[in-house]
């Protein structure tokens, strides 16, 4: 189950544009498409920038540099720089092992893979309490030597990796899958070890889909809310993400607050998607 | 380089896609190996570059073992179906791809490399194209870039799986004819698949006919064309006419009969003699279908009066008017050199 | 060189590598901690289980999370595939703009999704206080805040089917006098029934499980506007593990189920692709 639709399908516009249907319906069609639209997606994100300076500058400015509120910053930060180099290097493990190899339970394994993408992730947050909360599996251990998992820093990047680590798979797999082995092939006739194939061969060849899978993938990490929610135990200033401490300023009634640092996601996401279109054209250009 | 394939047998699953296979290849020899797909042609090539391993069987390159031995240190080259350029790189960084990866001991210098690849594009005549990417280049020049670049690493042995494959048939020819020629002025010992029978007519010194993972015949290309030693070569290496008839003390006699063994009679359409009277015994009555002139030979189609059985028969321009055939008349046709099968080894 | 009969012979490299790396990987992050779930509810009795399960308040949660988000993937089917066929088949000015920004709701964090709407939808909102009805803090509200997060899934399995769809077949069929109409339902929705069916399995199933979107526009008033994710939260506020556990253990086997019919039909689309 895929969270979007693999860059190999995308871009491949077959450039063929007739639209048969009279004006009137055509003109309909997309009015109701634009007007749904623009209810759903941009209204708002409009309303997110537009209650941020509601109240001035001033007090936005406040807000962001808020010591709570760069602190969250910065765990945001320091989770996706550990969250998203392991998924990506997973990602191109599990697709290499997936698409190069023929071996019993490879259907099961793309099934695993595709899971946390159908899980809530309030239950991905509720596993990781399972396991390292004081009753849980691993809390006796934990305790005797003072590790501290659950509503900590651990805690949180582990839950972030559950609920980001398809991303990259799930790209990888079938953009190796339609590429086939023949180029790797090649590359070990003319003397090439393995290292050297991946390196100046295959990695060449899925650097736009393994850049469109860490977008993706980076996104969902500093987004990541249920997840964390479960196990980050809200303690400011120490385990609150950017999304959590929006949470804790809309709670509090500090809307526009709560607005400054969800403008500065919703740039963050537009970006992102700037990026993504950006991939997905170069990738397309380059077949 | 000489090569000895000995008793290889390949599996996937339950098919059987080699089975024993033996085939001694002389050093700068061009084999063809001919089959259709499916026949486990390219499986033997793989097995032979080491990118498949076979089930049993030992192959050596001179006198030493490969079996075992991995593709990187094979020093074979091996030309794709479909390529497999290297689509980031230019030309020319694919054709020096071979010398670029080689530990630093046994790397020639930046210019040495640079030199090579200036020479081997020269051969494949891609001088001007050293800068374009695989995808701005015609099927014909790809194929002659993955040809360099395998050659680049100065390869004692020269695979190449379905070479010409993938091409328009113009191309085809000429690329084929390079490539005896380039074959011919390196010797390097070359095995090429193919399931083209004219390719392999044309090009090879020697051809392995194969048929569901075995060797059927191997020979010189006149030998198996002239010669084939089952039904099998006879019907994949050009059109063939089969007749039903007997053996009668040891000779062939056209029509079955339920007293005597049955035998077919393979012949080549040149070898099947059209005559206005009945000369022979054997001479069997047809009526003429369709005249197609191609060129300066004549294709008469006919059918078989006494079977309904269709055949075709090949005959010069100056015999045809000499016969002065039309379609809808009745003639006798003759075999005049056949080859018997006996139908309980096959099935055709 | 040692076989092993479950794997193939390849000459490419790296496969214990890689497979261990993968394998160990998944079985740390997800099946380890996927399985504590089943070995925490299997320490329940049966009777426990049973009754925590069909808790009357449990059970509306499930009510209103199955209601919720089947009704927004319903929203998101016909919607999402009308805009798939004004954005493939019809120009207009922003056309490329509008087509990136339907990806919003994957690269939006739901959070900010969800005070978003919330603020809009409100009474005194800028879209609440033009409505009759009340949506914020009601199952309406929950079924807004899931059409958003579930909106791409239809529009993006949707598309390349249609940008792929033969032109010739559709002509043909006009040719043949089948009128616009007919010509949509005997040629077109046959073709991008199962994209679609994909988009909605897709959507459905992430609205199911949905909780940063919904929290802030639900209200959360138990057995009006609770829905299942945030009961389990609840739960685990109190404490009450076992309850949360239980319930986490019903959703992940609706989860599993969901998964497989997906994977059914993303089978499915793809043999129509390869046909095409």
């Amino acid at each position: 189950m895929a969270g979007h639709i693999p860059l190999s399908y995308v871009g491949k516009s077959s450039g063929k544009k007739s639209a048969e249907e009279p004006l009137a319906i055509r003109v309909l069609l997309i009015s109701v498409a634009l007007s749904f639209l623009f209810l759903f997606l941009l209204l708002p994100l409009l309303a997110i920038f537009i209650k941020a300076f509601e109240q001035g500058m001033g007090l936005y400015i406040a807000s962001i540099t808020d010591p709570d509120a760069l602190s969250a910053i910065k765990l945001t930060l320091l989770v996706v720089v550990l969250t998203v180099p392991l998924n990506a290097l997973f990602g191109i493990a599990a697709a290499w092992a997936i698409t190069k190899f023929d071996f019993k339970g490879k259907s099961i394994l793309i099934t695993i893979i595709d899971l946390p993408f159908a899980i809530s992730p309030v239950i991905a947050g509720l596993v990781f309490v399972l396991l390292f909360s004081s009753h849980g599996l691993f809390g006796d251990f934990l305790f005797e030597h003072d590790i501290k998992i659950l509503f900590a820093v651990p805690g949180i990047v582990l839950a972030t990796l559950f609920v980001t680590f398809p991303f990259v798979a799930r790209e990888l797999i079938p953009l190796m899958q339609s590429q086939g082995s023949a180029e790797e092939e090649a590359s070990l006739t003319l003397g090439a070890n393995g290292w050297k194939t991946f390196w100046l061969v295959t990695l060449p060849n899925i650097k736009w889909g393994l850049l469109y899978g860490v977008i993706l993938c980076n996104a969902r990490a500093v987004g990541e809310f249920g997840a964390v929610s479960v196990v980050s135990g809200h303690i400011r200033g120490l385990t609150n993400t950017m999304p959590l401490h929006i949470e804790i300023l809309y709670n509090e009634y500090q809307f526009s607050a709560a607005f400054a640092v969800a403008s500065l996601m919703s740039i963050l996401a537009i970006v992102t998607l700037i990026l993504k279109n950006i991939v997905e054209w170069k990738a397309g250009e380059h077949g | 380089m000489s090569i000895q394939i000995k008793d290889v047998s390949k599996a996937f699953g339950s098919f059987q896609a080699l089975q024993d296979i033996n085939l001694d290849i002389e050093t700068g020899e061009l084999v063809a190996l001919l089959g259709p797909s499916g026949s486990g042609k390219t499986s033997l090539l793989r097995i032979i570059a080491g990118l498949e391993a076979s089930d049993n069987g030992v192959i050596l390159f001179g006198d030493e073992e490969m079996t075992h031995i991995r593709t990187t240190e094979r020093k074979v080259g091996f030309v794709f179906q479909h390529y497999a350029l290297f689509k980031h790189m230019t030309v020319a960084d694919n054709v020096a791809y071979g010398l670029k990866v080689r530990s630093k001991k046994e790397r020639p210098s930046k210019k040495e490399i640079k030199e090579k690849v200036k020479e081997l594009l020269s051969l494949v005549k891609l001088d001007a194209f050293a800068d374009r990417y695989p995808s701005q280049l015609s099927g014909g020049q790809r194929q002659r870039v993955a040809l360099a670049r395998a050659l680049a690493v100065e390869p004692k042995v020269l695979l190449l799986d379905e070479p010409f494959g993938a091409l328009d048939a113009k191309v085809r020819k000429e690329l084929r004819r390079w490539l005896r020629r380039l074959h011919d002025d390196f010797h390097i010992t070359s095995i090429f698949v193919t399931h083209d029978q004219e390719e392999a007519l044309d090009v090879a010194d020697r051809i392995v006919v194969m048929n569901e993972g075995k060797i059927e015949q191997i020979g010189s290309p006149e030998e198996v064309y002239e010669h084939p030693n089952s039904p099998f070569v006879y019907d994949f290496l050009g059109n063939v006419n089969v007749f039903h008839g007997r053996l009668e003390d040891g000779t062939w006699r056209n029509g079955a009969d339920s007293l005597h063994q049955q035998a077919l009679a393979y012949v080549r359409p040149h070898d099947v003699a059209i005559e206005r009277q009945k000369s022979a015994e054997d001479a069997v009555q047809a009526e003429i279908v369709h005249i197609h002139v191609v060129g300066r030979t004549v294709h008469v189609e006919l059918k078989q009066g006494d079977t309904d059985r269709f055949l075709e028969a090949e005959l010069t321009k100056d015999r045809y008017r000499e016969l002065d055939l039309k379609p809808g008349e009745t003639v006798f046709v003759r075999p005049n050199q056949l080859k018997v099968f006996i139908p309980e080894d096959y099935s055709i | 060189m040692a076989k092993k009969k479950w794997k193939k012979h390849s000459i490419l490299p790296g496969f214990g590598l890689s497979l261990g790396f993968t394998t160990l990987y998944v079985s740390l992050l997800v099946l380890l901690p996927l399985a504590m779930i089943f070995v925490n509810t299997a320490s329940m009795s049966w009777a426990d289980f049973w009754a925590t399960v069909t808790e009357p308040r449990v059970v509306a949660s499930y009510k209103l999370s199955f209601g919720a988000a089947f009704a927004a993937a319903c929203i998101n089917v016909v919607f999402g595939v009308l805009i798939a066929w004004v954005l493939v088949r019809y120009s207009f000015p922003g056309k490329r703009v509008i087509d990136g920004l339907v990806d919003l709701p994957f690269a939006l964090p739901t959070a900010v999704a969800g005070i978003a709407l919330t603020t809009l939808y409100a009474e005194t909102g800028w879209v609440g206080q033009f409505l009759s009805f009340k949506v914020a803090f009601t199952p309406i509200g929950i079924t807004i805040a899931l059409t958003f997060i579930g909106l791409p899934f239809v529009v993006r399995m949707v598309q390349p089917v249609l940008q792929n769809f033969d032109q010739e077949t559709k002509e043909a069929s006009a040719i043949l006098g089948a009128s616009r109409l007919q010509t949509f339902v005997k040629v077109i929705v046959p073709e991008i029934l199962p994209a679609a069916l994909t988009g909605f399995a897709l959507a459905f199933a992430r609205a199911l499980g949905e909780y940063g979107s919904v929290v802030f526009i639900a209200g959360n008033m138990p057995m009006k506007t609770e829905i299942t994710p945030l009961l389990i939260m609840t739960k685990l506020e109190q404490y009450d593990y076992e309850g949360a556990t239980a319930i986490a253990a019903v959703m992940l086997v609706i989860s599993f189920v969901l998964l497989l019919f997906i994977n059914g039909l993303q089978w499915w689309t793809n043999r129509k692709f390869a046909h095409s």
